[in-house]
């Protein structure tokens, strides 16, 4: 393990690892950028980049200029900061309420998100993407009330709120469900289907300046936190004193996730598992303090969403394997991984 | 710094579990409490550290009312050693005396020479220096409360209440700890349940008996074998011989 136990998570310590792991993000996006059914050399890659940003003006052919810069490029960018949010929910999630398998998802945020998905594709209610999104926002945010509600706003004790997490996962899965199969063809199944299992298609650049916002701000607030999230390691009566503000840094944590949940479910849809796994894996790689922890999990949920992504492309020719699957499908041997190797030993 | 609680009344639904507690500690002093079980020991500790707001009476840390002071200004003074702490995350020894920084640093501050130097004097104190890189979670009952009696030490307090210490220490380590505390200048309560070690090292003990104060006053004063009887339901002889101040308790089997 390669863990030193100095600084405790200081400024020095956090920038080394952070400018490592925005060069491995780097050449994760551009293989992603570059790989595809049609395949894009490295280097035009990088000059449709550079041009996109106004730094170079190079002549490359206009049709790999576009599948770079108006495809590709904020496809990568989008699944890197779903990844990275979706990680930075499950970490945060799991300190407040002392699981290991506390994550948004089990919390019903997607179960909630589908369902308001489903209201907008099946019923119409709205027309058009911008309502899609708006219909699993407030789904959403719906679930995640309802859970506050029946659990006094998660102060009823960790595996109170997890339950209520799990009774809304049930009541939400029913509705979308019913609404599907009482009114639903199978086209409108088919398209539900698909976006619960999560895609990356159709996103474009406003997707990705809307998540660059919200990421790095929850990421801000996180950090902020990150030293009244250690103190909640033996409960929150002994947060409290220990000098945290506990109602209060609960309440805005939660906040926080329920933000960015909402806002990465209805762009891409309900992409599981990642919020469980790799919290896990940094876990295992930086240790339980957050300052650490947090930035780890952004990192290694950044990078293994871009390159899930690029193996739902390529996966079968000609064909998007939607999200959800691969990360389940590469997510799952690499936890068992992890698992086997932090069992306890004996 | 002073502790004082003025009719301290605490209870959950109509069952009133403290009521009217009054108490005095002055600055240095080491103040035990004593009661049965669920006489509330640990609820008159909560309230006193501002952990639960009491239902009516006030708690006053050096003369200012808890409920006034900002939870990290009190957690920078006041330290609080729970009677069962526990996790499920993997932590280090360490990990969990850093902790006991928290109050003491803003949210981006690096690790300073002073936290160093705290936690390992602390983890020196009880003994455990040798066991800083050990999983928490594989260390003993006995090693797991002194590395949390560390924690509250690198808290760096005026003032520590701790809830029932030495519950599962060997009789050296026991001793060694409260010997420790008593010696520390700072102002502690400590909830007990070894009658001969409150009588040892406490300057005065507080009896609680169903969430009343029956007796406060030195240890010769209040444990007698009538309070011993009425309170414990124990027949216990007290011998005065060897110290009158300090009282040494025979329980007799009945
Ligand atoms: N949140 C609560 N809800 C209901 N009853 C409570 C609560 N907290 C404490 N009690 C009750 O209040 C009484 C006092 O509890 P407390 O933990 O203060 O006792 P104690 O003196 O510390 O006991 P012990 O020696 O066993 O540690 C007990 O009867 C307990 O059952
Ligand atoms: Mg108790």
């Amino acid at each position: 393990m390669t863990r030193t136990d100095d600084a405790g998570g200081g400024a020095g310590w956090l920038a080394l690892f952070l400018a490592l792991a925005l060069v491995v993000l780097a050449f994760a996006v551009a293989l992603a950028t570059a790989i595809g059914d049609y395949r894009i050399g490295l280097g035009t890659v990088f000059l449709a980049v550079t041009n996109g940003l106004g730094l170079t003006g190079a002549e490359i052919p206009p049709i790999e200029a576009s599948i770079v810069w108006d495809l590709r490029l904020s496809r990568a960018l989008v699944a890197a900061l779903a990844g990275a949010g979706l990680a930075l929910c499950g970490a945060i999630l799991q300190a407040l309420l002392r699981n290991a398998l506390a994550e948004p998802f089990v919390l019903g945020v997607s179960a909630g998100a589908s369902t308001g998905a489903v209201c907008v594709i099946v019923l119409g209610i709205g027309a058009g993407g911008l309502s899609l999104s708006m219909g699993a926002f407030a789904g959403a945010f719906a679930a995640f009330a309802l859970v506050a509600l029946l659990s006094n706003g998660a102060t009823s004790g960790p595996n109170h709120t997890i339950l209520a997490g799990v009774a809304a996962s049930q009541l939400f899965n029913a509705l979308t469900s019913y609404i599907v199969t009482t009114s639903g063809n199978a086209q409108q199944a088919r398209d539900v289907m698909f976006w619960l299992l999560g895609s990356f298609g159709g996103v474009r650049w406003p997707d990705v300046s809307l998540l660059v916002l919200v990421v790095a701000a929850s990421l801000g607030i996180c950090l902020w936190m990150a030293r009244s999230l250690d103190a909640f390691t033996f409960g929150d009566e002994d947060a409290a004193a220990l000098g945290v503000p506990v109602a209060r840094i609960r309440l805005i944590l939660f906040g926080v996730t329920a933000m960015l949940t909402a806002t990465i479910v209805s762009m891409v849809g309900a992409i599981g598992f990642v919020g469980l796994v790799v919290p896990h894996a940094a876990h295992y790689v930086v240790g339980p303090m957050h300052m650490r922890l947090l930035p780890a999990c952004a990192a290694v949920g950044a990078v293994f969403m871009v390159l899930a992504d690029i193996v739902s492309r390529v996966i079968v020719a000609q064909q998007t394997v939607p999200i959800g699957v691969v990360t389940a499908l590469v997510g799952v041997p690499f936890f068992a991984l992890i698992l086997y190797r932090s069992r306890p030993q004996t | 710094m002073s502790v004082v609680a003025s009719n301290l009344v605490w209870g959950v639904r109509r069952k009133t579990i403290l009521s009217d507690v009054s108490l005095s500690v002055a600055q240095g002093e080491t103040l035990g409490l004593i009661g049965p079980n669920g006489s509330g020991k640990s609820s008159l500790l909560r309230l006193l550290a501002g952990l639960k707001r009491p239902q009516s009476g006030r708690a006053l840390i050096n003369g200012q009312d808890i409920a006034t002071v900002p939870r990290r200004k009190l957690a920078q003074q006041v330290a609080f050693v729970q009677q069962n702490a526990a996790t499920d995350t993997n932590v280090s020894v360490r990990d969990v005396l850093r902790l006991g920084r928290t109050p003491h640093r803003s949210a981006l501050s690096g690790w300073s020479a002073a936290d160093e130097a705290a936690v390992t004097g602390a983890l020196a104190a009880v003994g455990m220096s040798g066991h800083s890189a050990q999983a928490w979670q594989t260390l003993s009952g006995g090693e797991r409360q002194r590395v949390h009696i560390a924690r509250a030490l690198a808290q760096a307090p005026r003032v520590m209440f701790l809830d029932e210490p030495t519950n599962h220490l060997d009789i050296q380590h026991q001793i060694e700890i409260l010997r420790l505390v008593r010696d520390l200048d700072l102002t502690s309560i400590v909830a007990l349940h070894d009658l001969n070690l409150a009588a040892m090292f406490c300057d005065r003990i507080l009896v609680l008996h169903a969430g009343r104060v029956v007796a406060c006053g030195s240890p010769g004063e209040v444990l007698t074998e009538d309070l011993l009887r009425q309170v414990f339901r124990v027949e216990a002889e007290v011998s005065l011989s060897a110290d009158p101040a300090r009282p040494h308790i025979r329980f007799r089997a009945g």
